[in-house]
């Protein structure tokens, strides 16, 4: 692998790391409303976010891709950027499992916790952000930040419908150049591992950190 | 919008569409089956191995769910190729589904056999049971008893999945899809029913993996409640 070959990986990570960066900033925004909603006092929101959430998660991130890929110009947008599509596809798709994961935590804290600060006259809003989000927060932080090794791999095949230039499709296109397979995945290979086990292994560190109370 | 959807011309084409389904589930069934195995052998040498052992599975876990399935289905598929190894492609892609699987298998079955308590594996040598036994029917079988949701999850990610190995050109669900696409220029009708079909598909998995619990785990049943 000469310096060219390996400036090129490099680029190709780069468009890993912005498209997962971005996927998770808007994803994590979008999981927020879907957490809380799968927790909401209307029995209507709830139903119907479980039931999307349902049908994302039966449905691979491939499909979804492709559906924001050509969805827009049926609604008059001439084109989609790559960039954009991929974004849009990987948020809907981390949301529908970091959601999850997330109602799972507003879930896990006491019931007793609600219901005391229901008795010391906190209004909903008030009761949400100061007590059951601070302690919520807490417990998510390890799974969310193993999460982030998911969305950094799923990125991966943005470029199969998209045609999103990451990582994985520089080493294909090296590879198609030049035949040496387990020259360019195997660095490829190499550059996911360099970003994602820290984040794994951060993840499990916390998770023994953080559940001090439990033990 | 004035776009007209036109469902017909896709709907056309169902015998091709059915061979692609026959393909995406004959994938998963095989990597689940062998992907089952390989990760219960590597939890149990994880767990109860020579150090070495445990080092070898521990670094085969870390790298592989650290890295894409993609990247790993490339180095798999073209690395052999590139040593000579001709396989048909659907072999070489449950090869690589198998590696996969493998690794997130091994950690669900690792917690569910950590989770195994001490004084079950010391009742069964009181009563005389063998290694091999012990590890068979009270080891592994109570701890896929405790992951089973878990391990349900990840193998209906992992027939969703499959659809990753269009890009190496097995001929699947999603690789027919696309071909039916380029051929009707029909893109967005294609992507709903390819959508509502893998919907369908991860349904009889999930009711699948339903019907093999009761199967497998009738004690469960009985008692209602996961131990």
């Amino acid at each position: 692998m000469n310096s060219q070959q390996a400036l090129f990986l490099l680029q190709g990570l780069e468009g890993t790391v912005i498209l997962s960066l971005l996927t998770f900033l808007f994803g994590g925004v979008v999981s927020f409303v879907v957490a809380l909603a799968r927790i909401s006092p209307f029995a209507g929101v709830r139903i119907a976010v479980a039931t999307l959430i349902y049908v994302l998660q039966g449905i691979p991130l491939l499909v979804i891709m492709g559906l924001c890929y050509f969805g827009p110009s049926l609604l008059g947008v001439q084109t989609v950027s790559p960039l954009f599509a991929a974004t849009l596809s990987m948020t809907i798709y981390s949301a529908a499992f970091l959601g999850d994961i997330w109602r799972g935590c507003l879930e896990a804290v006491p019931k007793q916790q609600w219901e005391a600060a229901e008795t010391l006259g906190l209004s909903r809003w008030q009761r949400m952000w100061k007590v059951i989000l601070p302690q919520a927060a807490r417990m998510a932080i390890p799974p969310t930040v193993g999460f982030m090794v998911q969305i950094i791999k799923n990125s991966s095949i943005a470029s199969l419908v998209i045609g999103y230039a990451d990582l994985s499709y520089m080493a294909k296109i090296l590879n198609n150049s030049t035949f040496r397979p387990f020259v360019f995945f195997g660095a490829a290979a190499a550059l996911y591992f360099i970003i994602s086990y820290p984040l794994s292994a951060g993840s499990r560190y916390m998770e023994r950190r953080l559940n001090v109370g439990n033990r | 919008m004035n776009y007209e959807f036109d469902f017909g011309v896709v709907f056309a084409q169902w015998p091709l569409v059915l061979e692609g389904i026959v393909v995406t589930l004959r994938l998963a069934f095989f990597s689940t089956i062998f992907g089952f195995l390989l990760g219960t052998l590597c939890a149990v040498g994880r767990t109860g191995g020579p150090k070495w052992l445990q080092i070898v599975i521990g670094v085969y876990v870390e790298v592989i769910r650290n890295t894409p399935l993609i990247i790993q289905a490339y180095f798999i598929i073209f690395g052999l190729s590139s040593v000579g190894v001709r396989w048909p492609i659907e072999v070489g892609a449950t090869f690589a589904l198998v590696v996969n699987i493998g690794a997130y298998t091994t950690e669900i079955m690792r917690a569910g056999i950590e989770s195994i308590k001490r004084t079950q594996i010391e009742a069964a040598e009181c009563l005389g049971l063998g290694r091999l036994k012990i590890y068979l029917s009270i080891v592994v079988r109570q701890a896929m008893e405790r992951v089973y949701p878990a391990l349900t999850g990840q193998y209906v990610l992992l027939m969703l999945v499959t659809s990753v190995f269009s890009a190496v050109g097995v001929e699947e669900l999603f690789g027919i899809a696309n071909r039916i696409q380029s051929e009707t220029y029909r893109n967005f009708e294609v992507f709903v029913l390819l959508g509502i079909a893998y919907l369908a598909l991860s349904m009889l998995v999930r009711l699948a993996f339903f019907l093999l619990n009761l199967a497998l785990f009738p004690r469960r049943r009985r008692l209602g409640t996961t131990l």
